[in-house]
């Protein structure tokens, strides 16, 4: 980036990504780590976020799009500060995915792909996560919450609740 | 945290260590860590290589191409740098082995990568993991920089002339990068869609240069191989499949996890008495043994060894041996489409067989479970899987459609029990569906 470009990012972020930018054979290969890390901190794929990516590596922001769309986790609308994202692959679908799933809906109001009104929570069905044995598992964020019922569902969103208004919360 | 299993049949080499602490460099060292890499780094790439053909150790991905044979396909010399990339792209539904290994021996992740670097001649060895895994990259990250304090990483590695470096790399979201081709492309930070072969990694991989490409169970064995010694690892599993496996049990029985077990050990009995069995007292009714691409086994198929050799001769393949147990209450259409779907939202889209394959098939499998399926559905389903295999650039493609052959071979009449307008006969499912 040229040193009159104002970054969108923190001065810790920035930092991360020039690092990374640095450390591959090819500037290139930070593109994917470096989406998925500025949109932990912006929330999303903004335009911009899109525009300051494509600057630092050194590519069209067409490109950029184009890398984007392919990955899953990248997202270029806003989702919920806590994305709830409930495996409903087969592991967990035999071990009560669909129940879990149904009760999140219930609890939050809201359809897959939805955001509650104050932005908290978004809700997503998911392909296999990696926890097929600890099943049905969710992810929120990148929290892992294993062997669920839905009985622990609203639980695990007070659990959240309570973390944003920065108490500590206890599990 | 995921749950640790154990059962007195359990043969622990790579687990050993799970739950002792082991993700600490000092407590990995205590436990006899990095003693297999100073070895490799005084024997040289000639005696790693033969070792490690010699124990049989076979890829864990899924494939189970044998080890040493692949790092014996690099070339000695190379105008551009050799390369050492390690797959924890773990993304084969039941497959969740690697995510134990990262969270819990981090280091024999990272002494395997050496090993895998010495053998091979590179000084740069990435890993690789699937964006979802953050926490486990952190702890990665943590272990990597632990080794580097330590002088185990760097220009001088154990204080030697050799250099070897080690990069994270976190994914974003795709089952299709875990192939191998479509891996480095995704490292060089493209779409994940897949090379045409040949050529082959070992000779041009990422960046061009020859690359060794390794599932993360594989590289964190190695280690093992090397201290046990090749003839002992050997042993420990069957002819042909040296070692043992982190089997993925989950699914309905009694004690799902992850056991490590040797290999050729009996599937029956690894449903039956490792994880105690189905779930409530209900009837095994199919069993899927290696991860959600391998064919369907019926209860009265599963008397075999888990081996790639015997599964394979039962029609179906180890694969990344995730054994996915079904009971009788399950409705196998509804499996079939919740296979099918995955494989749909995960074709990279590249090629047509799969792209198009894998959507008509869960067009297909969804109208007909809900119920408003026709008697040629059947046939459709069988001929569009058959015509996706063996047409695509990757294996995702046969990933799909293998099975779906399957499925509807040996359950094709609860296939028609859903013609005619019929509900699911599976209770829970009984909702009408308006299409």
């Amino acid at each position: 980036m040229s040193e009159e470009a104002i970054s969108l990012f923190s001065p810790q972020l920035a930092a991360r990504l020039d690092a990374l930018a640095a450390r591959y054979p090819s500037r290139r290969s930070a593109l994917v780590p470096m989406l998925l890390y500025a949109q932990d901190e912006v929330g999303y794929l903004s335009d911009a976020v899109i525009n300051e990516v494509a600057a630092r590596i050194g590519i069209p922001e067409l490109e950029v799009r184009n890398v984007a769309s392919y990955y899953s986790m990248l997202h270029m609308k806003p989702l919920g500060k806590y994305k709830v994202q409930i495996c409903t692959s087969i592991s967990c679908m035999l071990r009560g995915a669909d129940e879990v799933y149904e009760r999140f809906e219930k609890e939050l109001g809201l359809e897959a792909g939805g955001v509650t009104p104050d932005g908290l929570f978004s809700l997503e069905k998911v392909e296999c996560i990696g926890a097929c044995s600890w099943a049905p598992a969710i992810q929120v964020n990148y929290d892992f919450q294993e062997e669920l019922t839905p009985e622990l569902v609203p639980g695990i969103l007070d659990f959240y609740r309570e973390k944003d208004t920065g108490k500590e919360p206890h599990a | 945290m995921p749950r640790l299993v154990s059962h007195p049949d359990e043969v622990k080499i790579v687990s050993r260590r799970f739950g002792m602490g082991a993700a600490s460099i000092d407590r990995y060292l205590e436990l006899g860590g990095y003693a297999a890499a100073r070895k490799c780094l005084q024997q040289g790439p000639e005696w790693i290589i033969s070792e490690i053909k010699s124990s049989n150790l076979r890829g864990r991905g899924g494939a189970g191409f044998p080890t040493g044979l692949k790092w014996s396909f690099v070339p000695k010399t190379s105008a551009k740098p050799k390369y050492v990339l390690v797959n924890g792209d773990e993304s084969e539904p039941g497959t969740c082995k690697d995510h134990l290994i990262f969270q819990h021996d981090p280091h024999a992740v990272i002494e395997g990568t050496i090993i895998a670097g010495l053998a091979i001649g590179a000084k740069l060895g990435f890993i690789y993991l699937r964006g979802e895994y953050r926490g486990l990259l952190e702890i990665m990250e943590k272990a990597i920089a632990e080794a580097y304090a330590k002088g185990f990483l760097g220009t001088h590695i154990f204080g030697s002339n050799t250099e070897f470096q080690i990069i994270t790399h976190t994914g974003a979201g795709a089952y299709e990068v875990g192939e191998e081709s479509a891996l480095m492309e995704s490292l060089e930070g493209k779409r994940g869609i897949p090379r045409i072969k040949p050529p082959f990694p070992a000779v041009v991989g990422l960046y061009g240069g020859p690359t060794v490409i390794n599932n993360a169970e594989t590289i964190a064995t190695v280690p093992h191989v090397i201290e046990m010694g090749a003839v002992a690892f050997a042993a420990a599993g069957s002819p042909r499949n040296g070692g043992t496996r982190l089997v993925s049990i989950s699914g309905h029985v009694e004690r799902p996890g992850v056991y490590e077990l040797p290999m050729g050990y009996n599937l029956k009995k690894m449903i039956d008495t490792v994880a105690g069995g189905v779930r409530g007292g209900h009837k095994l009714k199919a069993v899927v043994p290696g991860g959600s691409s391998t064919p369907v086994l019926l209860p009265e198929e599963i008397n075999i060894g888990m081996d790639f050799d015997q599964v394979g001769k039962a029609g179906s393949m180890l694969g990344s041996a995730a054994v996915i147990v079904i009971d009788d209450r399950t409705c196998m259409v509804e499996f079939a489409l919740r296979t099918i779907s995955f494989y749909q939202h995960e074709s990279c889209g590249w090629c047509i067989p799969c792209r198009e394959g894998t959507d008509w098939l869960k067009k297909t499998l969804t109208r007909l479970h809900a119920g408003f399926g026709e008697a040629k559905d059947i046939d459709n389903i069988q001929y569009i899987a058959e015509n996706m295999m063996g047409r695509t650039f990757c294996p995702l493609g046969d990933a799909a459609a293998m099975p779906t052959v399957a499925f509807v071979k040996k359950f094709r009449k609860e296939f028609e029990a859903h013609l005619n307008g019929n509900p699911c006969p599976f209770a829970k499912h009984a909702k009408l569906v308006v299409v």
